[in-house]
């Protein structure tokens, strides 16, 4: 118990710290910035209401608290460029990113944990150094180029996929995919880079220990021997990788949203920063920062599931 | 000699360094010299494909992309060093004293790290180019900031675990001051992570570069960057692809030779690696 105390503890402190921080950054903008916002030709009243409607009038720690409330309401004011509140905008994008994050996740999985196996049985082979060569090389493209190099490869002379622009699940499932399986893929690949040199290095480690030896000898298969027991022992190091990959898959969606044209969160970030929209900013990075902590107290969690030492332990 | 052969064996050290040093003879020679102009544009041979006088093809105002490509070697090596710098300097002085002070000043400092390490990477990048604005030197140092955390905490665990050993006890009882055990004992024997940590970062600042550059966020025309090359050539995507590989290939391979760069330090100064 006192595992999941301290967890929930480290929770509500890092979240507390990340909205201080969210808040604090806007905080050392030099000069006004009402009046970056704006534009150097704004007239006095326009200033003055718009400072009003923020709440920027009143002291720094009340401007925060309601700020803080506002990020747990989902009242986190009105975006100044589009003039509709910031929750509702961020509501709009929502499924966009979130179909294309758990899409990329999904391919991660699902290609990461079966070649790393695959190859942690050869280790030192051929098939292991091109495979950590490519890996390699897979760490090192930048995510939007690999984008544009897909588009030109698979884009073009596909029809299924749509290189441009979103197709709402409502209204077509394979239209949906289609427009969203190869930025899934742009995003998933440099992760199964990382994933799969980890995951390796682990099921390998496993494998030569004693216990695998003594199962092997009472003749299970060697499917039972990886699935049943080296891959159950495997798995927190495995968690913790995807802990990581996923907050990079967050971070990949921005950019790689640009490429293929998707209206996620990735635009609309982009756009507020252009236009200086700062309660919308803050509001995007809130958000965004907050699932990734949540998931990442989810990994924490269910590491004291896996392994009754840690939820005994210490 | 032997030595050398040792190392030379280490084919991350022989391949990474290659790369690196290529690159550093292209950033020279493009201070004195690039086969054309970089900013003359000549609209009668825009978007040309690789030939013998444009090695790389060249960009839709005509300018031959071989030579963006050499001058944009200044602006990768800039923005990563300057961004290391900040990063290296910064991330060691509070790791430092949070690994060598402990108690609640370490669990102040790390509770903060973490939540710095809880955004997303390129979100902070951003949250802080929406803070100074975009261009070069903005860039980097956003980027440096964004490198802060990571090596923070590998200092910390450095100076955690060599603050009670005993060469550091023994310059205690010759009475020197703390800030010389920081400096002059403990820093030169936790250095090697530190470097590893240092060439990881220098590949992620330059893969956050060209991101940024790429959403428009980062480097400003006229300063050639690659990122703002690859933005550029997606327009050109179907009719000239020449435009896209060159400034892709290039980033891809300084980020590489610096990944391979970290692996071969790591194995040339952990022993238990080899």
């Amino acid at each position: 118990m006192a595992y999941f105390f301290r967890r929930i503890l480290l929770l509500l402190v890092t979240v507390f710290l990340v909205s201080l921080i969210t808040f604090a950054v806007f905080q050392i903008i030099p000069g006004d910035p009402i009046r970056i916002m704006l534009g150097p030709e704004a007239d006095e009243a326009r200033v003055e209401t718009l400072e009003k409607q923020l709440g920027l009038d009143q002291a720094l720690p009340i401007q925060y608290v309601n700020w803080m409330s506002g990020v747990f309401t989902g009242d986190l004011g009105d975006s100044i460029r589009f003039s509709r509140p910031v929750s509702e905008l961020i509501a709009d994008r929502l499924p966009v990113t979130l179909s294309l994050a758990f899409l990329s996740i999904a391919i991660v999985i699902m290609v990461a944990i079966p070649l790393g196996i695959y190859i942690a049985k050869r280790p030192n082979t051929l098939r292991d150094f091109v495979f950590s060569s490519v890996t390699q090389v897979g760490m090192a493209i930048p995510s939007f180029w690999l984008g544009m190099i897909l588009m030109l490869g698979l884009g073009m002379s596909f029809q299924f996929f749509s290189i441009s622009g979103y197709v709402p699940w409502s209204e077509s499932i394979t239209g949906a995919i289609g427009s969203l399986l190869l930025p899934a893929i742009t995003i998933a690949i440099p992760q199964i880079a990382i994933s799969f040199r980890y995951i390796r290095n682990t099921i390998l480690e496993q494998l030569q220990l004693d216990y695998v030896r003594t199962i092997r000898s009472k003749g299970i298969t060697e499917r039972a021997v990886i699935y049943r027991h080296v891959l159950r022992n495997a798995m927190i190091p495995i968690l913790t990788v995807f802990g990581l990959i996923f907050a990079e898959v967050v971070a990949g969606t921005i950019i790689v949203e640009q490429v293929f044209g998707l209206p996620g969160f990735g635009s609309l970030l982009i756009t507020s920063i252009s236009y200086r929209d700062f309660p919308l900013i803050q509001g995007i990075v809130m958000y965004i920062t907050i699932v990734v902590v949540i998931i990442n107290f989810v990994i924490d969690m269910l590491y004291a599931v896996l392994d009754p030492r840690i939820r005994l332990g210490e | 000699m032997k030595r050398i052969r040792k190392y030379g064996k280490n084919i991350n050290l022989v391949i990474g360094g290659s790369i690196l040093l290529m690159f550093l003879i292209m950033m020279v020679v493009s201070f004195l010299y690039t086969p054309y102009d970089v900013n003359t544009m000549d609209i009668a041979n825009k978007l040309l494909p690789p030939s013998g006088e444009h090695w790389f093809g060249t960009d839709e105002f005509g300018r031959d992309i071989f030579s963006r490509i050499m001058v944009g070697t200044q602006t990768a090596f800039f923005v990563g060093t300057v961004s290391v710098g900040i990063g290296m300097v910064l991330g060691v002085l509070i790791g430092g004293i949070s690994g060598y002070l402990g108690g609640w000043v370490d669990e102040i400092i790390m509770r903060v790290i973490d939540a710095l390490m809880a955004f997303p990477g390129i979100i902070l990048a951003l949250m802080l180019v929406a803070v100074f604005g975009s261009g070069m030197v903005n860039t980097s140092i956003a980027l440096g900031l964004m490198a802060i955390p990571g090596i923070a905490r590998i200092a910390r665990s450095g100076f955690l675990q060599s603050k009670d050993a005993e060469y550091v006890q023994a310059a205690r009882l010759m009475g020197q001051t703390q800030v010389r055990i920081m400096t002059k004992h403990i820093l030169p024997n936790v250095m090697s992570p530190l470097i590893v940590a240092a060439s990881i970062a220098f590949a992620v600042a330059l893969l956050a570069e060209a991101g940024l550059s790429y959403l428009g966020l980062g480097v400003q025309p006229p300063d050639p960057s690659w990122g703002r090359m690859l933005k550029d050539s997606q327009g050109y995507l179907v009719s000239a692809p020449w435009y896209t590989y060159a400034p892709g290939v290039v980033i891809t391979l300084m980020v590489l030779g610096f990944y391979m760069l970290s692996n071969a330090i790591r194995d040339i100064s952990d022993p238990r690696s080899r």
